[in-house]
């Protein structure tokens, strides 16, 4: 057995025109292009995407799932930051 | 395929109370599990046989299959099997990813395989003798597939759920393939349609044991289900797949291998008759037709492709070599 493992990387795919890249898997390839090629094979076989990004998946970081209270709860604290906390008359109509 | 994929799964685990408490709260509470969520170690070990025990039994599966690409019997059964073939070895793909999230790599998996450790479906260990066999593999092998597949889709691992949900998207092309290849032979020449009986004959009871041993002889089935990896036991699944698929047997005119077959009811669905579990076990443990070919075909693939794999390593590095040099001779 080799001891070079094949990198992985992930892989994003724009569904439609207008819409972002979305992740949606991962594959083994030694570079790129063969990446981007697997990455067609695997994942776009019914027409699932008109665009392809493949990133290393050793170039991502991640937000630790530990941290996840302190990351995010604050958010959930602060209502005001929506529209609905603010009371607005029915007469003065959609705002 | 799938229920034998706990075969040898090892579901101890030795964590505190309070630990596999919390973690069974969030099953309960159907959160999914995510791969750097904490997680107990049988939880872990029992997804990494399971998945990985799925891959192998999709790139497996294309063997049987393959044996009849050159073969098909029009260019538009040739199309349809070559795609069929090929989202079989993608699903293996997704299906590898998905292990890897809990931090086991391909080459490990492709390891275990080859020198027999882990196991893939019983079912690929029979031959495909007649091109009615890749009839009765979509609608009886596929279906039975399906019939597992769907309730994965909701596994409390959210990696594997969401391979599932992909697969299952593209595995019912394979069942309705299946099923009109089988519908032509049984409308066919009386010739061609003893074809599709014989194939019926061979593959039913195969079919049957793909969901796995009995209830009460499944020993891992219990903490599966506890966990929300499995959410139907073995036999409940088999029942299911009995109800649908004899109908669509009977509507082409072909009969089923089992004079014990017949309504029920008062249960709503069919009685049938006993599987024969010593076949089962034999072929699980190596002893099938077939079992020596599949793994022999495996390695000789693996073993074809080292240049392969070398080369492409040796080329990326030489051209990220390179690379760096031009960055350092432009600074």
């Amino acid at each position: 057995m080799s001891k070079n493992q094949i990198p992985l990387w992930e892989v994003f795919i724009r569904p439609r025109n207008g819409l972002a890249h979305k992740h949606c898997g991962s594959v083994h390839a030694a570079d790129e292009v063969m990446a981007l090629q697997a990455a067609r094979d695997v994942y776009t076989r019914r027409g699932e995407g008109t665009s392809i990004w493949v990133v290393p998946s050793s170039a991502i970081t991640a937000s630790d799932p530990e941290n996840k209270d302190e990351n995010f709860e604050p958010a959930m604290s602060k209502v005001y930051r929506h529209p609905t906390f603010y009371e607005i008359p029915e007469e003065v109509g959609h705002m | 395929m799938y229920s034998q994929g706990l075969i040898g799964a090892k579901t101890d685990t030795n964590e505190d109370e309070a630990f596999l408490a919390a973690f069974q709260a969030r099953i309960d509470a159907e959160e999914k599990i995510e791969p750097n969520d904490p997680m107990p170690e049988g939880y872990r070990k029992t997804l990494v046989r399971q998945i990985g025990q799925h891959a192998h039994s999709e790139i497996v599966g294309m063997l049987p299959e393959g044996n009849w690409i050159t073969r098909a019997p029009s260019l538009r059964r040739k199309a349809a099997l070559l795609a069929k073939v090929q989202d079989e070895g993608g699903h293996g793909l997704y299906l590898y990813s998905a292990a890897e999230t809990l931090g086991v790599s391909r080459e490990e998996m492709t390891e275990e395989l080859l020198s027999g450790k882990a196991k893939y479906s019983s079912i690929f260990n029979y031959p495909t003798q007649t091109w009615a066999d890749i009839g009765a593999i979509g609608w009886l092998v596929d279906g039975a597939a399906i019939m597992n597949q769907i309730p994965l889709c909701r596994c409390s691992y959210g990696p594997y759920a969401r391979a599932m949900i992909r697969v299952c998207k593209e595995e019912s092309f394979h069942q309705r393939q299946g099923y009109e290849i089988m519908m032509t032979l049984a409308r066919g020449t009386p010739e061609q349609k003893e074809m599709a009986q014989d194939a019926l004959n061979r593959w039913w009871w195969p079919s049957l044991m793909m969901f796995g041993p009995h209830d009460g002889d499944s020993q891992h089935s219990d903490q599966s289900m506890k966990w929300k990896i499995k959410r139907f036991t073995n036999d409940e699944l088999r029942q299911k797949f009995v109800d649908a698929t004899v109908p669509q047997g009977e509507f082409i005119g072909l009969t089923f291998p089992d004079p014990d077959l017949k309504w029920n009811e008062e249960k709503g669905g069919y009685d049938f008759g006993a599987i024969d579990w010593d076949e089962f076990w034999r072929v699980v443990k190596g002893h099938g037709p077939m079992n020596r070919d599949r793994i022999a075909a495996r390695q000789k693939a693996w073993d074809d492709g080292a240049w392969v794999r070398e080369a492409v390593l040796a080329h990326a590095e030489k051209r990220n070599a390179r690379r760096e040099a031009a960055k350092m001779a432009a600074e």
